[in-house]
């Protein structure tokens, strides 16, 4: 099981950078959201992973699984949602307002001037 | 002792009456955000009163005892911090209102306020993963601030902006699991103990996690390698918006001297001191770069954007050399850093408003009349001698006193060169963009085809109103100059307290081992 969360969570996290390395916003809304499911996977597994038992501490129980990082995870996928629905609704109005679908720097230094035709 | 929670309880719940009962009454939402912002600094100030006892005053939430329900708590930094919040906020909120910066897109207020709640928050909670939620408020109500005022360039920068700070809060995750998984906690006096009591040989997880928490600190503080989303960002905010920004870098400077003197010790045998090693070198080239930056800038907001990188180098050196004195320095120049920048952008505000079609390119304008380019030219003199160092404001103090601390380092001849000529590429940057401002020929600019055609039409006169904000930030500096040694003493105990952690350490778990 180790194996597996590690392998599934390596996986996530290498396309999620992949795509979030992209020029194009939708790729980087993609690659967003794996690495979220990446992290949240990760987090999940800090408190060690333990099988069949109960997130609680009681006499009777003869072993508990850590539930702090299962509360860690719902906050972090809570803030996660939210960020994505920005996110896209960001990438949307770029898209809209600006024609282009990029998401590539262009530097502060170079907005073009508001007045046109003018040599420096 | 409910007071500690109040900054961040009232922003909390005046945020969202601003946002539904008064979003189509842009005067009663100024009026709600501006009382607001003043009761804000009244309580920083009663906070800045309390902490100055010396002693650390924790808040349980729900009473819930330290170790498993979260905590604040207030020192003589946090207090400072928030004071400082406060005051921006109050300055910023004000100019807002006065060039109707807050009417150009909606719930501008309702932003502005969570953000303070988050930047209160931040400063306040002693709780890692606290300071990752308040982190995230801050940075949710920035990415709202930031695209505030629209149009494609500034929604562009805002993506970019949003994408940056997505993959930090995804890397703050897993730096926060990985401390988790080493430490079995995440209360910052926890971690001190488990953190100084663990053998160095089991650290390397520790370790994994401290440093990839660096980074993510690192990149809220604009720290050459990760400071590249800054000038972006900060020339295509609204000046309003970037001058309550000024404060952002501070969070993650902020951060950094936080955990890593109270909860990874850098004397303890887990951490090894592997943090100061990388962080003067970054800090030293950050000055560089921003002085760089100052010095080739074509255009007024991204050359103040990177005199907020070189404040950082300084800010940083400071903090990265981990001594009481340094701390001190470094905590000076934040508070003064914090007041140039925002007063710098606040100012450019009006400057550029008033230049018409040429904006913010340093090429020669004429300043609209009406705009009293006497009074803006005297007020950008004293701003840019503040962001630079020169005598005799706070500037020049901060710097010295952060060179004095790193006197004794054995690095010190590459440290106060690098600084030094930093500090003068950003003189010469900031003078050539003052005599390009303001002593330009009006001629030349007629002999040009007439785009400046009425420039009237934007700002007919400028109203005092409109320096209030300015006016307000300048008051603080010339007072923090004034009060240079009461307030560098409040310093200086404030970086003693943070160098010697059992007091905080008890204040916070002494409850758990009451109640047992």
């Amino acid at each position: 099981m180790e194996l597996l969360i590690a392998t599934g969570i390596g996986v996530l996290t290498a396309a999620g950078i992949y795509l979030t390395l992209r020029l194009r916003s939708f790729p980087v809304v993609l690659g967003l959201a794996l690495l979220s499911y990446a992290v949240n996977l990760f987090l999940f597994s800090t408190g060690r992973l333990v099988t069949g038992a109960p997130p609680i501490l009681s006499k009777d129980a003869a072993a508990y699984t850590d539930p702090l990082p299962q509360a860690l995870v719902l906050t972090a996928i809570v803030i996660s949602f939210g960020m994505s629905a920005l996110l896209v609704m960001l990438a949307l109005g770029s898209y809209l307002e600006g024609r282009d679908d990029g998401v590539e720097g262009d530097g502060a230094e170079d907005a073009p001037e508001a007045t046109s035709g003018e040599a420096r | 002792m409910h007071l500690i929670i109040a900054p961040i309880v009232l922003p909390a719940v005046l945020a969202p009456i601003i946002a539904w009962v008064m979003r189509h009454d842009i005067v009663l939402a100024r009026a709600f955000s501006i009382a607001g912002a003043v009761v804000m600094v009244g309580i920083a100030a009663l906070l800045v009163g309390i902490a100055a006892d010396g002693q650390t005053h924790p808040y349980f939430l729900g009473d819930w005892p330290a170790p498993f329900g979260i905590a604040l708590a207030l020192d003589r930094l946090s207090a400072a911090m928030v004071l400082l919040t406060t005051l921006l906020a109050l300055a910023v909120v004000v100019h807002a209102a006065a060039t109707g910066w807050d009417r150009r897109g909606q719930h501008f207020h309702a932003l502005f306020q969570f953000q303070v709640m988050g930047l209160c928050g931040a400063f306040l909670t002693a709780d890692a993963f606290n300071l990752f939620v308040f982190f995230e408020v801050l940075l949710i109500a920035s990415y709202g601030l930031m695209i505030h005022g629209g149009g494609a360039e500034r929604l562009r920068a805002g993506l970019q902006y949003v994408v940056m700070n997505l993959v930090g809060s995804a890397l703050f995750l897993f730096a926060l699991g990985t401390i988790y998984a080493a430490t079995g906690t995440l209360n910052m006096a926890d971690l001190a103990q488990k953190v100084g009591a663990m053998p160095a040989g089991d650290a390397a997880l520790l370790r994994t996690g401290a440093a990839l928490m660096a980074i993510v600190f690192a990149l809220k503080a604009a720290l050459v390698p990760v400071h590249f989303w800054l000038p972006a960002t900060y020339a295509r905010a609204s000046a309003p918006v970037a001058a309550l920004f000024a404060i952002m870098t501070k969070v993650g400077a902020y951060a950094i001297l936080r955990l890593f003197t109270i909860a990874f010790p850098p004397q303890s045998a887990a951490m090894g001191g592997f943090l100061q090693s990388v962080l003067m070198p970054a800090a030293l080239v950050t000055a560089i770069v921003g002085a760089v930056g100052v010095l080739g800038a074509r255009q007024l907001f991204a050359q103040l954007s990177f005199a907020v990188i070189g404040s950082v180098g300084v800010l940083m050196a400071g903090i990265a050399a981990f001594t009481p004195e340094a701390a001190s320095a470094a905590l000076y120049y934040l508070l003064h850093s914090t007041l140039a920048a925002a007063v710098l952008f606040l100012l450019a505000d009006l400057v550029v408003s008033a230049r018409g079609a040429a904006r913010d390119h340093l090429r020669p304008a004429a300043i609209a009349p009406g705009a009293r380019p006497g009074l803006l030219a005297g007020l950008f003199l004293f701003a840019a001698i503040a962001m630079a160092g020169m005598p005799p404001l706070s500037g020049f103090l901060g710097k010295i006193l952060v060179l004095q601390a790193l006197w004794p380092r054995p690095d010190v001849a590459l440290s106060w060169a690098v600084l030094l000529t930093a500090s003068l590429l950003t003189i010469v940057g900031l003078a050539r963009a003052g005599s390009m401002l303001f002593w330009s020929r009006p001629e030349a600019v007629a002999a040009a085809p007439g785009q400046e055609a009425a420039p009237e039409d934007v700002v007919p006169v400028a109203g005092f109103a409109q320096f209030a904000g300015i006016a307000g930030l300048v008051a603080l500096i010339v007072a923090l100059t004034v009060l240079a040694g009461p307030v560098h003493d409040y310093l200086g105990a404030a970086a003693a307290q943070l160098h010697d952690p059992a007091g905080y350490i008890d204040a916070i778990l002494s409850r758990a081992q009451e109640g047992g």
